[in-house]
Order: C-alpha cells, then structure tokens, then sequence
C-alpha cells in the first residue's frame, strides 16, 4: 500500500504532477490505452465560460451567437441554475483538457483521468476520429479562420461578414459529407492560394477596362478547375453538402467569402463525429476515470474522503431520471455510456445464461479491456447500441418503446424490456442515435445555371415528419443570399 | 510527456468582442428592453448593472429542424417504465400547452422565447446615450491650462533607462558588431579546439609548434578584439521618445434649473429628478469636460450640489426669474462666454407667480439666449393636464409665454413630460445628433 498522493482538497502544481503520474501509470501500463501526449492547462470560471461560448475551441473567430451564448451561459452561472463543466477536453495533438481552478483535488484526478486518458484514447482510436477529422491540424486550422475571419471583417466590413457568417451558420448541419470522405486540401494552401488571388485582382484591377465599349472588353478567364476538388466545375448532383455545394457553385459569392463557407464547413465537419459518438465518447471517459479511481483508491493512493467524494460525484454525473421525473432531460449519454460499459466488463468476466446466448463472441473471454477497446476503435453510438446493448442494460434503466404518429392522441407503447420486446426496443434506441434520421435528409438536385438560376433542394422526409414551417422560411432566405437567386425546397417522401 | 499550463493569469474578456457584436446585433430589442426595466427604477437606481430581458427577435440562429408533431411517425425509447406493457396507450399532453418537454423545444433552436442576460452600467449607458449628444457645441480657445497627453515622438540617443527600445538597440549593436568583425563566442571556441587538437600532437613538429603558435597569437588576438568591441555600445542605445502635446477641448457648462415648490408633487418631482439624472449621467459619460451647474429654486434660487439637488426636500411658494438670476450671476463669476459652451435645462410644472412669467421672457430674451448654445425647457405635467394640453399652443402660463421665446430662437427648446415613460424619448428628442449639414 502507497501512501496517499493528496489528502484535503487544496491542490498545487505538484500534487497535480503526482497525481497525474499515478493515473498514467494505470492508464498505460494497466488499462493499456493508447494516447495523444497530453497537455493540461488550469483555468480560471470566467475562462471556462469564454470555452464554453466558442464551441469549447481555445480560438475561435468572433461572432456575436458566440457573444449570446456567453451571456446566456454567464446569467446561467451566476444565477445558480447550472453548475460549470468540470473540465473541457479537445480533440487535438497534444490533446488539450482544461481544468478549473476551483475543483478539489479530488476532482482534479477524477478530471484528468476522464479528459487527459479516457476521451484521449477515445479520439485517437475512434474510426470516426481517425477518418473525418486532423487532430495534428485543428488548432493551427482555428488559428488561420480566426486570422482570415477577422482579416475579412477590416476589409470588407464587419456587417458583410456577418452576414456571410449568419448564412454559413444556418446550414451549417447540412455542412457535412456523411458518406464520401471530403475532399481535403492543406489549409494552409488554400490561404495561400486566396490570398494570392486577392492580391492578383488588386494589382490587376485596372479603371480604364471599364471604358471600354463591351466588344473590346478583355475575355474574362474563367476559373481554372480547383486541383484540390474532385471533378472540376462540373456539379455532381445530387448533393448532400450544402456548405460545399454553395461554396463551389454559388454565383453570387466572391472569393473571400467562399472561403468563409468552406471555414464553417470545415468546423462543421470536425464537430460531426462528436454528434455521432456522445453516448460512446462519455461512457468510455467515464468507464475510464472509474476504473482508475478506484484502482488508485486500491493501491492506497487516495483517502477514504477523496473515494467518497469521487463517488458522489460520479453518481450524480451518472444519474438517469425517469422520463416523468421532472429533471428528465432525454437520456443521459454518460449514464447510458457507462452502463453499457461497465456491462461489457461483467458480461466478459461474469456472464450469465442470458449473456452467452446474446453476446456469445465476448461472453467470459476475461479481458473486457479488449473487447471495450475494440468496440472503442469501431462503433459509433448507433451502432454500438445496436451490437451491445444487453438486456441487463434495458431492465435496468426499463427501456420502453413508444409509437408516435403525429395525428393520434396518443402514444403507443410499442416494446418493453422483457424477452419478445428486447430486440424491438434496441433497434429503436439505436435508430433514435443515428444522426442520419435526425437530421433532415436535404439534397441540392438542380440548379439552373443558364438560366434563372434556381436552385432546387430536396427534403427527402423520413416517415413523413417535415421540417419545422418557421425555422424552414428564416434559413431559406439565408440560403437565397448565399446563392444570390430564388431557390426552391420541395419536400418529398422517402424511403 | 504532460505539460500543466497555468492560464488563469491570462487576460480576461477574451469573449469582449463576441459580446460587442452581440450588442449590437440585439440593439433595438437592448433599446426596448433597458427603456422598459428604466422606467420601473429608483432614481438611484439608473445608474447600475441590470438584467436585461429581450425578445429573441433578431438573434434567432434558424436551422432546419423536423417537426415530427405536425405529422408523420417516430419511435422512440424512454427510461423508466412503471407499468405500460406493449399496446398500451398514453394520452398526448394537448398541443400548445408544453409542459417538461417546452424546454427542450427551445433549446433547439426554434427561439422564440425571450433571452434574459445582464449588462453592466457601461454597456446599459452606452446604448442609453447612443447618437445623443451637446447641440452647437463649439470650440472655444485653449485656456491657459489645457490638457495635455503624452505622444510618441520616434526614437532618441538619450533617455531614461526604462524607455529603452530593445529591439533598436539591438539591431544597431548587432550592425556595429558586424561591421567591425567582432569574433562571437562561436569563433573563439572553433579556435580553442583547433589549439586543443593542435596541442595533443605528439611528437610535436616544428611545422606544429609553428601552427600553435599562430592559433595561441589569432586566440588572443580574437579575445582582445572582443573585449575592444562592445557587446553593446552606449552609441548603439536607442530610447523610446515621448512628447507632451496640447490637445484641444471644448469646455461646456451645463445649468440644471429645477423647481421644488409646493405646487410640484412628489410625482412631478420624481419626474424632473429622473430627467436630471439622465442628462447628468449623459453629461458625465460623454463630456469629460463638463461642469455642472444645479440650481433649485423656489420663491428664491439656490445653488446646490449633486446630492441635495437630487436627494432632499424643499418647499416654497414659485418665483422662476429668481432661479434665471441665480444662474446669471453664476455665469458672469465663472463661465466666461468666450472659454465655454453655456447649456441649461429647467423643468417646472409651468406655474409662477403672477406676472413673473413676462419677467422670464424678458431675461431669456434679453440676458440668456444670446449667451447660450442651448437652451431646454421641460415641463411636467399630470397625465390629465397632458390630455387638455394635447396642443402644443394651450398651456399654462410659463409654457405659452416660453412658446414665444422658441419662436425667436431656434436653440431654444420646450417638450413636455407627463409620465416616465415620457422621459427618454423626450430626452433622446433634446439630444438627437444633428444630421451632418
């Protein structure tokens, strides 16, 4: 038995230190995980709202929803009514977790080891991760947008941008590739290129073209092909992206503002594995910070008071309440993240009946560390619920399945935890995670470039349900103005 | 492997530049909203953070969303089932009427729910007295004692150890040292090794001896240059060079006249203090050069500070020449028309004594509006009064004698207040920027 790393709950850098020591130690050499190096940076409730308010990014372009969602966040907190994350942790190399100043020490091991190990092997193992976004390039990426952004704003107007920026960020959840991987170009080149194109055009420009009658104007050289983009100026319809989409086609956007489009897609398209894999994303850091808690508390390395405080915290981080329970809020990930993985732990070193019949390729294999990290590096949260959602998990939180179908009165329960509705209550549970459905399905189909230059979108419906009538009128004005002409969305049935 | 960074000492308000855009994008619902939470304030209360609750209108951040109620079907799974069993049915809670789930509709992102946040005094002040500001101000002679600032003024040869610019400096020891060749650290350690190596021959040769002689010769000679050759050279330092510079101001004086008879209410005192309070404050934020002049007055006038003006009973009977004597004499012992802008304001329920009213007219014409840039006048009336009085031409006596003196002089306005709501359109009217000419 060691003796305690910390007792109370002041902390210092060097507690910090050997705390962090310590949980490496487990989280290397006993759990194995696989990490970014990890860079742990201390903030102060103020800093932590200014995360918060820039999508939880060091930097980040201005904008003033960034400046509401400050304030809103800020009246929040010094109201009482919501408490402030513990910590923050970004996808980058070296991965960056903020902690706050006033946690306890205790809270600092518990922050560490769920930020600095759990969502760090999370994001770099992660398939979504590793395909669809550039941990290595991200905050150099932020850096470029904010300077870009902020470069615009003093040459074309703070008004201008913000209008681009309103636009961008209307459709920015129909900003991403969801199937084929994006094209994508070194960003630094892209500066470059356009700022050589901005520059071109100035040194270009010469007054005396436009007295020219229109017969001897100079043949305006069209654009030649992007080398970064697959197929050149050809549109490939139907298409998904709408950001893209409009960035490439648009007629009516000059090229600074292309390049605005292609920042908010690009930010987009970083954040959308995070949708994807909530559920998976918390459970794992906190399976992790769970594990090394108590193996830290077995080694002797913490108090009783720190195990007990840890403990409450933990639990309350992951409490489901009921869906009548008036602070139920939908489901929460880390409760159902955690359950689901701390029941892959039991399945493989105490399987029942049950479990063999239903999980029989993990079911008293011993290692739960392999089969969690395997379905770690694979699944996302749809269809992770769908592959390992045990029916242990489902009694426990007595899952039950409703039917909704807008016109009836009422909802019909459609499964409930018991053996005939297992399967049935999974799949919708797994259906009801796949960002795919709950996102509406909008494609560009036609745009007429010769002529009136229309656009026509497409909202292909899921089981009928349509988009939102008021919200659907604000955002297809914002999508006219990035195309300069009248566009059409026609909602159709599908699939 | 781990890096601790400590941030909390980093600057603050990262975030400013998001909220000033925020600001500004929300300005007409803050406007609305401020003037509202303003008009249900204590006096003392103008001037202080406030929360501040507007429509979501014009912040909205539309995006596509389903609207599964409207029609279609879904599925879902909640936790916590008691006793449903598969087929049974649960009653929909009646549409329009959003219970628990109305927070959840909100937050993604329909937004038509009102958004509530705190401002600080300076933000609330700052939109307060947007586009307000002194009519005809002019810019008078410098006086005899005018601001000064400090500005930079390039680069010196001399100056004081904490103004040196380093980087200056730097580059001109660095040139220096180029330009003479002094041997850097680099150099004398090749030549050591070279001497080293040269040393541990063995046997030594004539030809050996020879080269460390010449290496031990090129070594002291680097070593005398460098230490001949300043790293720096006080011929290299450069100073930060500041010079003291007049700038100009416009000296503006402005005369708060108030009327605290009997025959002004609580109410209409309340009124008159409010509008004292805004202009003060507007006076204080904007102008740092503005005296304050407040005047209450009676059947006879006297000069008072801030806080009695504002905070303490009077009672009397109503003369008002006797409130425009008081602030001639002020203005010939301290406000020299040629050094200042001369502004006043009164506020008065518009009755005097008999007679006195003509008096007014005759001062104002004849003493006071050649001397003033601008002159207000606000009278406070009952909300009953204010609908017999809806022309502009009935009034009580001071009012329709004090119409006269606006037809002659055109920097002379009168407006009245009736309830406090009046207060800040009427206030923005007095104030509004001129359109550039």
């Amino acid at each position: 038995m060691g003796k305690p790393l910390f007792e109370g709950a002041e902390w210092d850098f060097q507690t910090l230190d050997r705390a962090l020591k310590a949980i490496e130690d487990i989280a290397l050499n006993e759990l194995k995980l696989d990490i970014y190096p990890n860079q742990i940076e201390v903030i102060s409730s103020e800093q932590m709202l200014d995360a918060y308010s820039s999508l939880g990014m060091p930097l980040m372009y201005n904008h003033w929803s960034f400046g509401k969602l400050f304030a809103r966040e800020e009246t929040m907190y010094r109201a009482g009514y919501s408490a402030l994350a513990y910590e923050i942790v970004i996808n980058s190399n070296p991965c960056i977790s903020y902690l706050l100043e006033e946690n306890t020490m205790t809270m600092q091991a518990l922050v560490m080891a769920h930020a600095a190990f759990g969502h760090n092997h999370f994001f770099k193992n992660n398939y979504l991760f590793r395909q669809w976004t550039n941990a290595d390039g991200i905050l150099d990426y932020l850096a470029f947008a904010k300077r870009y952004i902020s470069a615009c704003e003093e040459r074309y107007g703070r008004g201008e941008v913000e209008a681009i920026l309103d636009s961008a960020h209307a459709i920015m959840d129909q900003g991403v590739f969801r199937y084929r991987r994006p094209p994508r170009p070194s960003k630094e080149r892209v500066a470059e290129k356009h700022r050589k194109r901005a520059e071109y055009e100035d040194e270009a420009y010469n007054d005396l073209w436009r007295t020219l009658p229109a017969s001897l104007q100079p043949p305006v050289t069209t654009a030649s092909p992007d080398p970064d983009d697959e197929g050149g100026p050809d549109m490939k319809l139907p298409e998904e992206n709408l950001l893209y989409f409009l960035e490439k086609n648009s007629p009516a956007l000059k090229p600074w503002q292309r390049e605005m489009l292609r920042i908010v897609r690009n930010l987009a398209q970083y954040f959308y594995p995070q949708r994807q894999t909530k559920v998976m994303n918390e459970g794992c850091a906190t399976f992790v910070h769970f594990t090394i808690m108590n193996a830290l508390f077995d080694r002797g390395l913490i108090t009783d008071g720190s195990i007990f405080e840890f403990l409450h915290s933990h639990t309350s981080v992951i409490f489901q309440p009921d869906f009548d329970d008036r602070r139920y809020y939908g489901i929460n990930p880390y409760a159902l993240g955690y359950a689901m993985m701390a029941d892959i732990r039991r399945i493989c070193e105490n399987p029942t009946e049950e479990d063999r019949d239903w999980f029989p390729h993990i079911a008293g294999t011993g290692d739960f560390m392999v089969a969690l990290k395997e379905a770690w590096a694979n699944y996302r949260d749809e269809s992770f619920i769908e592959q390992f959602l045990s029916p242990k998990v489902m009694r426990d939180f007595r899952l039950f399945g409703l039917h909704d179908k807008a016109d009836d009165a009422a909802y019909k329960v459609s499964a409930i935890h018991n053996e005939p509705g297992y399967r049935k209550v999974r799949a919708t549970l797994a259906r009801q995670y796949d960002v795919g459905t709950a996102d509406p399905n909008i494609q560009v189909v036609g745009a007429n470039l010769r002529g009136d230059r229309k656009l026509l979108l497409e909202h292909r419906m899921h089981r009928a349900i349509p988009l939102q009538h008021n919200a659907k009128e604000l955002v297809m004005a914002h999508i006219e103005r990035l195309w300069g002409h009248e566009v059409e969305l026609t909602e159709v049935a599908g699939e | 492997m781990t890096h601790f960074i400590d941030r909390r000492l980093n600057p603050k308000g990262k975030s400013l530049g998001n909220r000033q855009r925020f600001i500004r994008r929300a300005r007409a619902q803050i406007r609305d909203a401020v003037q509202k939470s303003l008009k249900d304030s204590a006096v003392a209360d103008l001037a202080k953070d406030r929360k501040i609750k507007i429509s979501a209108k014009g912040t909205r951040e539309p995006r596509f969303r389903l609207d599964p109620k409207s029609s279609g079907e879904q599925d879902f799974v909640l936790p916590g089932n008691k006793e449903f069993t598969p087929g049974d049915e649960i009653k929909k809670p009646p549409k329009g009427e959003d219970g628990a789930r109305g927070k959840q509709a909100s937050d993604s992102g329909d937004g038509e729910d009102d958004f509530e946040f705190t401002m600080s005094e300076e933000e609330v002040l700052d939109i307060f007295f947007e586009d307000l500001e002194l009519p005809n101000l002019v810019r008078t002679t410098l006086k005899e004692t005018p601001n000064r600032i400090w500005r930079r003024a390039g680069i010196t040869t001399s100056g004081s150890p904490t103004q040196i610019n380093l980087i200056r400096t730097m580059r001109n020891s660095y040139g220096r040292r180029l330009a003479l060749k002094r041997p850097g650290l680099k150099d004398i350690a090749a030549l050591e090794a070279q001497l080293a190596a040269a040393e541990i021959i063995d046997p030594q040769t004539p030809e050996t001896c020879e080269e460390i002689v010449a290496l031990k010769e090129q070594l002291a000679k680097a070593n005398s240059k460098r230490k001949w050759i300043a790293f720096v050279d006080p011929i290299d330092v450069r100073f930060n060079s500041f010079t003291e510079q007049p700038i100009p101001t416009s000296q503006a004086v402005m005369f708060c006249l108030m009327d605290v008879s009997g025959s002004m209410g609580e109410r209409e005192k309340d009124l008159a203090k409010r509008f004292y309070m805004l202009l003060h404050l507007f006076l204080k934020r904007r102008y740092e050069k503005v005296d304050v002049v407040f005047i209450r007055h009676t059947h006879d006038a006297q000069e008072v500070d801030e806080q009695e003006f504002f905070y303490s009973r009077q009672s009397g009977g109503t003369i008002v020449s006797t409130a425009l004597d008081k602030m001639l004499e002020i203005q010939k012992e301290r406000y020299a028309t040629a050094d200042w802008n001369i502004y006043a304001a009164q506020a008065s329920d518009g009755y005097t004594q008999s007679g006195d009213a003509r008096r007014c007219v005759e001062m104002l014409n004849g003493d006071i509006m050649p001397l003033c840039q601008y002159y207000a006048y606000i009278e406070i009336l009952d909300e009953r009064e204010m609908e017999v009085f809806a022309s502009e031409d009935s009034g009580a006596e001071l009012w329709r004698a004090y119409r006269t003196v606006a037809e002659l002089w055109p920097n002379f306005a009168t407006k009245r207040i009736s309830k406090p709501a009046d207060i800040f359109p009427v206030f923005r009217e007095l104030f509004k920027k001129a359109e550039a000419v």
